[in-house]
């Protein structure tokens, strides 16, 4: 009895030696260690397969491309390809790859060579060719090619020798170089892709990734964590942040405890009631950048009575934008005018605002026949996006709005995907939208969400052919010329706001909150995140909290 | 005694029996197609319906040799969601549970049964009613609820404690064993002892939390275990002949309550699986009862139907090991 | 002549519910537990005209207030509001009407269905008794909680499905219990001799063995109503159970939790009435348990 006793209080004493002693250890190591709070689970390792911004974060660090995005900015410089010529019509594009460029060596792959075109090479076809023995592998599709329409604009992909490659296109296209700084272009090593076919484990090549870029993977637990080390011969020079990990958290409130707390460096995605709170914590800042993002409300010109343009101008009126961004946003958004946001190129300053005006509203319902309102839907996603961080209670406001001028609303739901799928097939009468550039092309914003093959695909929700409308933006597709193009799509935004097949709600400003020893890190302004150049204040006592 | 053990044995494989029957069972009500859990042919990553595959005979019985024969060679199917082995995942995910209960085991060991034995030895006063009312709140006390103000009160005010994980992430531990406090101890990174100091640390209110149920039910069973054997009458006459009520517990009512303790702890068993989905919910600890909960949100059929066959083997398994223990202690149950 | 001795005087024999309401009051914990308990139940019954205002009204512009002791506070907030401007109060005691509701509910379902199957197994041949034993002693050894989100997972999340999840994992308990006490009734000595006296078996279990089960009964019933207040607070916090914006308390600590640090009374004062709420109930068991048991020796 005694024994037990005296065990127990001796227990006692150490856990509580334990819990004072092991704040003060563990300075140096964190040092060299960058931790990111990232809000969700990779879904592979391979860009070529998916949509998701969070895949799109974990697997930026690992490739290189062959153009690149200046960091935080949408400004394009060579990156794997250290020059470029266009042939006169537009058609043709030589890249002139970078020598002694080094892939990965890990555990699982040693490269012998050094990167050169049959990597572009297989990158490509992979993704375009069905009869690539890679393009079923990992059977979720190459969205992204598709939906950019790469295996409509490529004609032919050549290798010209080791370091030369050209590509031929259908149509000349403004819009290639940027599409070829996005994720789903990185370059991915045909040496390992052939290694993991002959030993018969090809699926290895998207969940044991072998990259150019600055880190390398070391090791991955689902759910948990990702953990980078810096690649020792990238190209750029090795990276001064030596281990790189990504704690995965997809509950904020987590995320800024963590932070808070000191476990976390960076965290993805505050909300609002973070960036207020962060105040009161001196040793975190706060980053933003204008996102390159719209939220919506598209209304189905397919269904009455949004068929009506009075009926659309009306709820143009009718929808207080200013309470929706204090309420919604907390003031962390500017209220939208046109389909692109404000530090997009061509960007019309002209598009008349429409201000928030019961009376208006009314009237113009009445005229269209309309006197005593309507009934409808309003269908809302359940998930919090970077351009709209609560859309049910977005539609619940806006159902108020409504009320005042006889409209009845009813809010719909759908679990994401399904809600995604429903939306697409049009069985909405209206539906709150948004959607984050990925390359910094105004063509990136309304080709997919508003030309008339869109509706073809059920991505304009508005389900809006205007040929006018149409033929501009194909035209400014086109031509290379940074000023035509920049008329263009003046032109096309003002047959927009004639129109108005949206309610365009707001564009978010994108946020980050990290510790203050991070330096040199930018938002880039299609929301993702990467750390090549990023480096840590070394503290010289470890503390990081005050 | 060897037949006492058989029976138990018996009993053992007739109950995963019984478990695997009933695991089926739940496939056919499961909305999806049951693909992903019988077929052997299945690649990761392909969603291929089993139409495709296999399952020419539609006799239940049959399919329900075909399903046990998987199971039995490991192949519990792939994560609809994911792609990985179920079989494996659990692998990976089984050890930070048992790390984090029996971290909460002991602790409600050695806390309870002391505490229980005060209480008996004061039965009716007041450290008796302080022990046992105690007690009582950590019945009444919802899990969750008490995981969130230790972790208000202990990490976000005071910042004594980390807020989730297992351990902080500036280290890097490779997983051998998969139990975090021998793994750091294995690595040959030169922080390892640094990195078995954060994973204590870590473990503390998880445990703590964890813990609290089992603490509640341990020194009640103990309290009660320790006031029966102490009104017996080899306990008065050993204190007649002159030895002192310490000795006495200690030599004798101890080793008799151990018995009840015993099976005391094979109904901790459930409360530490029940509690643990929420514990590691809360504290965003990589075990079982987190990756179940997941697989319930995510909707991943195959994984809910892993989990649960691989948590109910192990409570069985438990239950057949303590039973057996329960025999050795109690000699009245080693004879027929 | 002493007229005494020709009258037949009667002792009052105290019935079985005044001995063991006199065991019960001289517990002076559990007695204050049944106060606290009825107090509860009356503000769950009378929710309507108690509550200061409709749980899921918003106020847009009293976000996170702290309840009415603090500065910040305001008295029209008793104990302060939510994240979106909901009256904390108010939806406590709505709260408390639904999950003292949806408890008896679940217990009631699972009372009938229990006890039932534990007459029929204690009165069926052994094969049939066997059988339902092994089902029950398999649904024991799962944890309930589990058993409870597995089905859920299989039926839906949702309110309703919740109830049928609990109810469907308590079944067993009242199997056990009122088939062990029936069992304990049959083997007693008074039973036999009715039985050799004549009477018939359906007559022996509705006079006798029925009315002398009811105490192990009712004890189950107070835990298993404590057991359902629980789990449906459990499942409503991991989201399985009710959904917002319904008033359920472990939902609302699953809104308050992701905003645990700006306003930690969204978190303590919600858990404070499930855990009175438990507090109580199980009080009561307890004490209700020890005058039965002290009534029995």
């Amino acid at each position: 009895m005694k024994n037990l006793n005296t065990l127990f209080s001796a227990l006692l004493v150490y856990s509580l030696f334990l819990v004072g002693c092991s704040k003060d250890t563990g300075s140096t190591v964190k040092d060299k260690v960058l931790v990111y709070c990232s809000e969700a689970s990779p879904q592979s390792f391979n860009p070529q397969l998916v949509t998701s911004g969070s895949t799109f974060d974990a697997s930026r660090q690992i490739y290189n491309r062959l153009i690149e995005f200046k960091p935080g900015s949408s400004h394009i410089a060579s990156s794997l390809a250290s020059k470029w010529e266009i042939s006169d019509d537009g058609k043709e594009y030589i890249f002139n790859l970078r020598e002694k460029v080094k892939f990965h060596s890990t555990d699982y792959f040693k490269p012998t060579r050094d990167f050169n075109a049959d990597d572009v090479l297989f990158s490509f076809q992979r993704q375009w060719k069905k009869q690539h023995p890679y393009h079923y592998v990992s059977n979720l599709g190459f969205r992204y090619f598709e939906s950019m329409g790469l295996n409509h604009r490529i004609k032919d992909i050549i290798k010209l020798n080791d370091h030369q490659i050209k590509f031929i296109l259908n149509r000349p296209d403004a819009t290639f170089l940027a599409t070829l700084a996005m994720d789903f272009t990185s370059i991915l090593s045909a040496e390992y892709a052939e290694q993991l076919l002959t030993k018969g484990h090809p699926e290895n090549l998207d969940n044991h990734p072998i990259g150019t870029g600055a880190f390398q993977l070391v090791r991955y637990q689902a759910d948990a964590f990702i953990r980078y080390k810096a690649h020792p011969q990238y190209w750029k020079g090795k990276e001064k942040l030596e281990e790189l990990v990504f704690a995965i958290t997809p509950d904020p409130s987590l995320r800024f405890a963590r932070l808070i707390a000191g476990e976390c460096d960076l965290m993805a995605k505050p909300l609002p009631i973070h960036l207020k709170a962060v105040t009161n914590y001196p040793y975190i800042q706060t980053m933003n950048e204008p996102g390159s993002n719209i939220a919506y409300l598209a209304m189905n010109t397919n269904k009455k009575p949004f068929d009506d343009p009075k009926v659309r101008e009306a709820l143009n009126y009718a929808i207080n934008k200013d309470a929706l961004i204090k309420i919604v946003y907390q003031n962390t958004a500017e209220i939208a005018k046109n389909p692109i946001p404000p530090n997009m190129w061509s960007y019309n300053r002209d598009t008349p605002t429409i201000p928030f005006s019961l009376e208006t509203a009314q009237k113009l319902l009445t005229q269209a026949g309309y006197p005593n309102g309507f009934e409808m839907d309003l269908w809302a996603m359940p998930v919090q996006r970077s351009y709209n961080p609560n859309a049910t209670k977005m539609a619940e406001l806006i159902k108020q709005d409504l009320e005042k001028i006889g409209i009845r609303t009813k809010i719909v739901t759908y679990e994401f995907g399904a809600f995604l799928e429903k939306v697409k097939k049009g069985e909405h009468q209206t539906a709150l939208l948004g959607w984050i550039g990925d390359n910094g092309d105004p063509d990136n914003f309304f080709s997919p969400l508003l030309s008339c093959n869109a509706t073809l695909s059920g991505n304009n929700a508005a389900f809006w052919c205007n040929p006018t409308f149409d033929q501009l933006i194909k035209q400014a597709g086109m031509i290379s010329d940074i000023y035509t193009r920049t008329q263009l799509y003046q032109k096309a935004q003002e047959q927009f706001s004639k129109a108005k097949p949206w309610v365009p709600i707001a564009h978010s400003r994108q946020f980050i909150l990290a510790n203050k020893r991070v330096k040199n890190f930018h938002l880039a302004p299609t929301d993702g995140v990467y750390f090549s150049g990023v480096t840590l204040k070394t503290s010289s006592n470890g503390k990081i909290q005050n | 005694m060897s037949i006492i053990m058989l029976r138990q044995l018996l009993n053992f494989v007739i109950s995963l029996f019984v478990l695997t029957l009933f695991t089926f069972g739940l496939t056919h009500l499961f909305p999806e197609d049951t693909a992903f859990i019988i077929s052997q042919n299945l690649q990761p990553n392909s969603l291929v319906k089993i139409e495709d595959v296999v399952s020419d005979s539609s006799h239940f019985f049959s399919e329900y040799v075909q399903y046990v024969n998987q199971i039995y060679q490991g192949n519990l199917g792939f994560s609809s969601v994911r792609g990985t082995s179920v079989f494996k995942e659990f692998f990976i995910y089984f050890p930070a549970t048992l790390e984090l209960s029996l971290a909460a085991l002991l602790f409600a060991i050695f806390a309870g049964i002391p505490l229980g034995i005060i209480a008996a030895k004061n039965k009716n006063k007041w450290p008796d009613k302080l022990i046992v009312s105690s007690t009582l709140f950590g019945y009444s006390m919802p899990i969750f609820w008490w995981a969130m103000l230790l972790i208000l009160f202990f990490s976000l005010w005071l910042g004594i404690t980390p807020v989730a994980s297992r351990i902080g992430f500036e280290y890097d531990i490779q997983p051998i064993t998969g139990f975090m406090l021998i793994d750091t101890l294995l690595s040959n990174k030169s922080y390892s002892i640094e990195a078995f100091y954060s994973a204590l640390h870590h473990m503390l209110l998880p445990a703590i939390v964890l813990g609290t149920i089992p603490l509640a039910v341990l020194t009640r069973s103990t309290r009660s275990a320790m006031i029966s054997i102490l009104t017996e009458d080899y306990i008065r006459s050993a204190k007649a002949r002159g030895l002192s009520l310490t000795s006495v517990i200690w030599k004798h009512a101890l080793r008799n309550a151990m018995i009840p303790i015993v099976t005391s702890i094979g109904l901790l068993i459930s409360i530490l699986i029940t509690g643990s989905l929420i514990t590691e919910s809360i504290f965003s600890w990589p075990g079982t009862g987190k990756w179940l909960l997941e697989a319930v949100y995510r909707r991943d059929f195959t994984v809910i139907h892993g989990a649960i066959l691989a948590i109910a083997s192990f409570i069985i398994l438990v239950h057949f090991l303590l039973d057996l223990l329960s025999i050795y202690l109690d000699p009245r149950r080693r004879r027929a | 002549m002493d007229l005494r001795s020709q009258f037949y005087s009667q002792t009052k024999v105290p019935s079985n519910l005044f001995r063991w309401w006199s065991q019960f009051r001289s517990n002076k914990l559990s007695l204050i537990a049944l106060v606290v308990y009825l107090i509860i139940g009356t503000f769950a019954l009378f929710a309507h005209f108690i509550a200061p205002f409709d749980p899921t009204t918003q106020f847009t512009d009293a976000i996170h207030i702290p309840p009415s002791w603090y500065d910040e506070g305001q008295t029209k907030f008793i104990l302060g509001t939510d994240y979106i401007g909901r009256d904390i109060f108010s939806r406590l005691v709505f709260g408390a009407q639904l999950s003292l509701s949806l408890a008896s509910i679940v217990v009631f379902l699972s009372a009938s269905v229990g006890i039932t199957l534990g007459v029929v197994s204690s009165f069926a041949n052994y094969g049939i008794d066997s059988l339902i034993m092994r089902i029950m002693d398999f649904i024991l050894a799962i944890p309930s909680l589990i058993l409870a989100v597995v089905i859920v997972a299989i039926i839906g999340p949702g309110l309703p499905n919740a109830i049928y999840a609990v109810a469907l994992v308590l079944v067993p308990h009242f199997v056990m219990v009122t088939r062990t006490a029936i069992e304990q009734e049959k083997n007693k000595e008074y039973v036999t001799a009715m039985l050799l006296d004549g009477a018939s078996k359906t007559r022996l279990f509705f006079n006798t063995i029925l009315p002398n089960i009811f105490p192990p009964i009712i004890v189950q019933l107070t835990f298993a109503f404590s057991t359902a207040i629980l789990e449906i607070a459990t499942l409503g916090f991991l989201g399985l159970g009710a959904q917002s914006p319904d008033p359920e308390w472990g939902t609302i600590l699953s809104e308050s939790h992701h905003n645990i640090m700006f306003a930690p009374w969204t978190v303590s004062i919600p858990g404070l009435a499930i855990f009175f709420t438990l507090l109580s109930v199980n009080l009561v068991g307890d004490g209700l348990r020890d005058a039965i048991d002290a009534e029995k020796k």
